[in-house]
């Protein structure tokens, strides 16, 4: 045991940058992180630095919700979740370190008639693909989420829902801290306070000094237009607030994750008791990390018409992230015209569940220059050819 | 919840009104004459700046004009312009 007061020991170096790097992710959140721990487990790639504005994990990878699921409807979609989903099944034993990774299921519940014939479309296609997937009545219902109102005298009565059981939560700051740690452990360096300010070619300005790279990977999230933009690159991103919450600790009620895309929440129990709660993104580009109130009240409008038993509830805390939404919400992870330079953004409001996939398919295509079958589709050029991966309606999310 | 000044209501309350995305972006005067790539451009790639921005509001449930304003994206700072 440690005596009270003293600093716990850190979970990797602080290092002064070096001069340059074979290559230099910019972003230390979660998709940066799992980048730069893939490139030097499975790559070999270990001169690497993340650079980091702000500080480690402070952005939209502490701020989301936690939800994992891989039941997308796409082929492209449900094949980069689906490994994501397989990653995170080995992920606490290979960093050695505890995610609280909890596979307690997922519900996406259907109000409508058009909602619950696009379920089903979308557990066969899961199934195709391989991904669990079961469509459950109303009763059903009810025995996997006891406290969920499935009275049809609801305002939008619970017609049945998907559910994948291997679905579920993991502690987010767990996940980067993670990630860190395994990636600095294989010699990365990870820059913490350091804001690009430009970018010369591949020679990153920085406040802590010029930094010249073998290859750049902007994993930016929401700052990846105003990063693209220091080398002329236009991408198709919109960056909006997200906004969540959390209540005071209540005891366990709640043991699985339920969506709702029709009514627009999202809620699962965190271990610690805290009830964690999503809304839709506010309509409007901002980067202040903070959105209106009127969303939050309007989520916990539909939380209570689910969940009668939360109107006891105390909200804690509200915050927002700043999330980069494509227009076919599908994320863009790849090469761009501009040489060594590589992009893996347009997440939106899904990152948090891809982190695994998304570092480890980001990581294969800067080792080798160009994309991964996993991310090919995933490529900038899709917003001139038109191959779009629409997953607005489609991903079981609301947004 | 941000307080938006219709140029004909005053302002009011952000849920009076409707986002509608950047302003100026005008449809193409001959879109058969577009190239794939200027296509693309046109309908996916939109600014995205850290700072002042043109938008396009509409005061849904008041007036139901639509208006041009700019709002800083990071203090939502507001602008009205009339026109």
């Amino acid at each position: 045991m440690r005596p009270t007061g003293e600093h716990p020991e850190f979970l990797w170096r602080n290092p002064a940058p070096k001069r340059a790097y074979e290559v230099v992710i910019v972003g230390a959140g979660g998709h940066g992180l799992a980048t730069a721990y893939y490139l030097a487990k499975n790559h070999g790639i270990a001169d690497v630095a993340v650079l980091e504005k702000g500080w480690l994990a402070g952005g939209n990878i502490t701020r989301n919700t936690t939800v994992i699921r891989s039941n997308y409807l796409w082929d492209e979609s449900a094949a980069i979740y689906e490994h994501s989903l397989k990653l995170w099944e080995g992920l606490e034993a290979e960093l050695d370190y505890d995610l609280l990774f909890s596979q307690r299921g997922v519900l996406n519940l259907a109000h409508t008639l058009q909602d619950v014939r696009e379920s089903v479309r979308r557990v066969g296609a899961n199934r195709l693909n391989g991904i669990d997937a079961e469509w459950l009545d109303p009763a059903e219902v009810a025995e996997v989420c006891p406290i969920v109102n499935v009275s049809p005298e609801a305002r939008y009565p619970v017609l049945g829902a998907t559910f994948q059981p291997r679905g579920g939560i993991a502690r987010h700051e767990n996940v980067a801290w993670g990630y860190a740690r395994a990636a600095d452990a294989l010699g990365v360096d990870l820059i913490q306070g350091c804001e690009v300010t430009g970018i010369d070619g591949l020679t990153l300005q920085t406040t802590l000094g010029p930094i010249a790279a073998g290859k750049i990977g902007l994993c930016a999230a929401g700052h990846s237009s105003v990063l693209a933009k220091m080398v002329g690159l236009d991408v198709p991103i919109q960056s909006h607030p997200l906004q969540a919450l959390v209540s005071e600790l209540y005891e366990p009620v709640l043991d699985t994750v339920v969506m709702s895309n029709a009514v627009h929440v999202y809620v699962s129990q965190a271990h610690k008791g805290e009830l964690v709660m999503g809304a839709g993104v506010d309509p409007f580009i901002s980067y202040a990390q903070r959105g209106s109130f009127h969303v939050i009240e309007h989520q916990l409008a539909a939380a209570l018409e689910l969940f009668p038993i939360f109107a006891q509830a105390r909200v804690l805390r509200t915050w927002a992230g700043v999330v980069d939404v494509c227009p076919d919400a599908s994320p863009i992870v790849g090469p761009t015209p501009v040489e060594g330079l590589y992009l893996n953004c347009g997440w939106g409001t899904g990152g948090f569940k891809a982190t695994p996939g998304s570092g480890w398919a980001f990581a294969w295509t800067l080792a080798h220059g160009e994309p991964h079958e996993l991310n090919a589709p995933f490529s900038l050029e899709r917003f001139t050819t038109g191959a779009l991966i629409d997953e607005h309606g489609a991903a079981a999310v609301a947004h | 919840m941000i307080l938006i000044p219709c140029p004909w209501c005053g302002e009011r309350d952000e849920t009076e009104f409707s986002c509608g995305g950047p302003a100026g972006v005008p449809y193409p005067s001959d879109p058969a004459a577009l190239s794939d790539e200027e296509w693309g451009t046109y309908l996916f790639f939109r600014d995205n700046p850290r700072g002042p921005f043109r938008e396009r509001w509409v005061h849904t449930h008041g007036c139901r004009r639509w208006f041009e304003l700019t709002r800083d994206t990071v203090t939502h700072e507001i602008h009205v312009r009339r026109d």
